[in-house]
């Protein structure tokens, strides 16, 4: 019926289970998308996973955006990265050897992208048995999908099973979010983050709002995250944001965590701070965008 | 000075013109996406107007524009001959006003008025239900 994800006659869904109750069942294999570029999809990844991790879960993070690896920059692991993803898909590591586990996170793993290649070099069957085998080893293989909806983004989907589309509050991010909902389908029951939102700007209807962003995409919304200086630093020092979750934002990707695990939490939103200097603002009236 | 009253009597901010400008551009790109839909809507619309006149269903071109805040079906269909008004019909009588053959829609008229409506309808299913406009995307369908 769907072109995007092969079958597999050797492991239909959770026959791990069905076969015998000692072994784990299948992880959840979601890929964090957006269509536009520069929306947040790989500090998304990185905060998310650390925050699954944070609750016990065993993650896997993949990199799928083959020749502009990021991720373990996000991270800080950039120096421990000794073999990536195309190593694996064409036989010349194994799994265990491109694996890198956290710094921070001992139950979070990355398989970083391949630098020096190109996304069309990746081959989409063994790509979707490589997120297989993940699954088989890990509660939850997040991976990070590339911009765009060529071959980079189909590969990046076509392991998984759910998808989590960022957009930011923006025309050009929430159109190309609505193509790749459309590229998507119903099949991954994509779920929304918003990222990037400044509250001071809804509120002086200079920025789309989440019901705005929303009223548009329909779709199940895990939460919000603010547009914060501190996400740049942490992003600089390689040490997500999620591994301070007494920080608001820090303790919004905990939140969302907790929403995509199943815990029946609400979606964060972020809250209008109000400087004495914004109340002045909109006592005299500043520059109208 | 002038910002604050502008403020004061409820000016509009620019995220009210990125609403607008993104329900546009999302309502033509799905547009672009259903070719199937744009086919079906042509032959319905041809249904009901060739129950008034004959038209040449080979020659009917409805095309899509961006006008000011809105976006606009243009239909030109060429009318072969007027049908001849039924003794009960009422709306039919009005059906000469669209004499021109080939005219893209005539600024007044019944029959003008009428379509146009038809045209909002259409466009509102567009960008209202947009997950059940089937196929929205390009491979997901394939298989």
């Amino acid at each position: 019926m769907h072109q995007l994800q092969p079958s597999f006659d050797s492991a239909p869904e959770g026959r791990a289970v069905e076969d015998d109750s000692v072994t784990k069942p299948l992880g959840r294999a979601i890929v964090v998308t957006s269509g536009k570029g520069g929306v947040g999809k790989t500090t998304t990844t990185a905060n998310l996973g650390t925050a699954l991790a944070a609750r016990g879960a065993t993650v896997a993070l993949v990199d799928a955006d083959v020749g502009l690896r990021n991720l373990d920059i996000v991270l800080g692991l950039e120096n421990r990265v000794k073999h990536h993803l195309l190593d694996v898909l064409e036989e010349r590591v194994t799994l265990d050897d491109a694996l890198v586990t956290d710094k921070h996170s001992p139950t979070l793993s990355l398989l970083a992208a391949a630098q020096a290649r190109e996304k069309d070099e990746v081959d989409t069957e063994k790509m979707c048995a490589l997120i297989l085998s993940l699954r088989e080893r890990f509660d939850f293989v997040l991976i990070d999908c590339p911009a765009g909806i060529e071959l980079g983004f189909r590969n990046a989907v076509a392991g998984a099973q759910e998808a989590i589309v960022v957009c930011t509050p923006e025309v050009s991010a929430v159109r190309d979010v609505d193509r790749v909902i459309g590229l998507l389908g119903n099949k991954f029951r994509p779920q929304l983050v918003i990222n990037r939102l400044r509250p001071q700007l809804v509120k002086k209807g200079k920025m789309l709002s989440v019901d705005d962003v929303n009223a548009i995409l329909r779709l199940p919304l895990l939460g919000v995250i603010a547009d914060e200086p501190e996400i740049i630093v942490t992003t600089n020092r390689g040490e997500p944001l999620a591994l301070r979750p007494q920080t608001p934002t820090g303790a919004a990707y905990h939140a969302i965590a907790a929403r995509i695990a199943g815990d029946d939490v609400a979606a964060p939103m972020p809250v209008l701070k109000e400087s004495l200097l914004d109340k002045l603002g909109t006592l005299f009236g500043g520059k109208r965008a | 000075m002038i910002d604050f009253l502008k403020r004061l009597f409820g000016a509009q901010g620019s995220s009210t013109t990125a609403k607008e400008r993104l329900r546009l551009v999302l309502m033509t790109d799905h547009l672009e996406l259903a070719p199937e839909m744009i086919d079906a809507m042509k032959r319905d619309l041809v249904d009901v107007i060739s129950r008034y006149v004959e038209v040449d269903r080979e020659k009917i071109d409805v095309t899509f524009e961006q006008q000011d805040r809105a976006l606009a079906m243009l239909a030109n269909i060429p009318i072969l001959s007027v049908n001849r008004p039924k003794p009960n019909g009422s709306a039919i009588a009005a059906a000469p006003n669209v004499a021109s053959p080939g005219a893209i829609a005539p600024p007044d008229g019944i029959v003008t008025r009428r379509r146009r409506r038809r045209k909002k309808k259409l466009a509102q299913a567009a960008i209202g239900q947009p997950a059940e406009m089937t196929p929205r995307g390009g491979y997901t369908s394939t298989g």
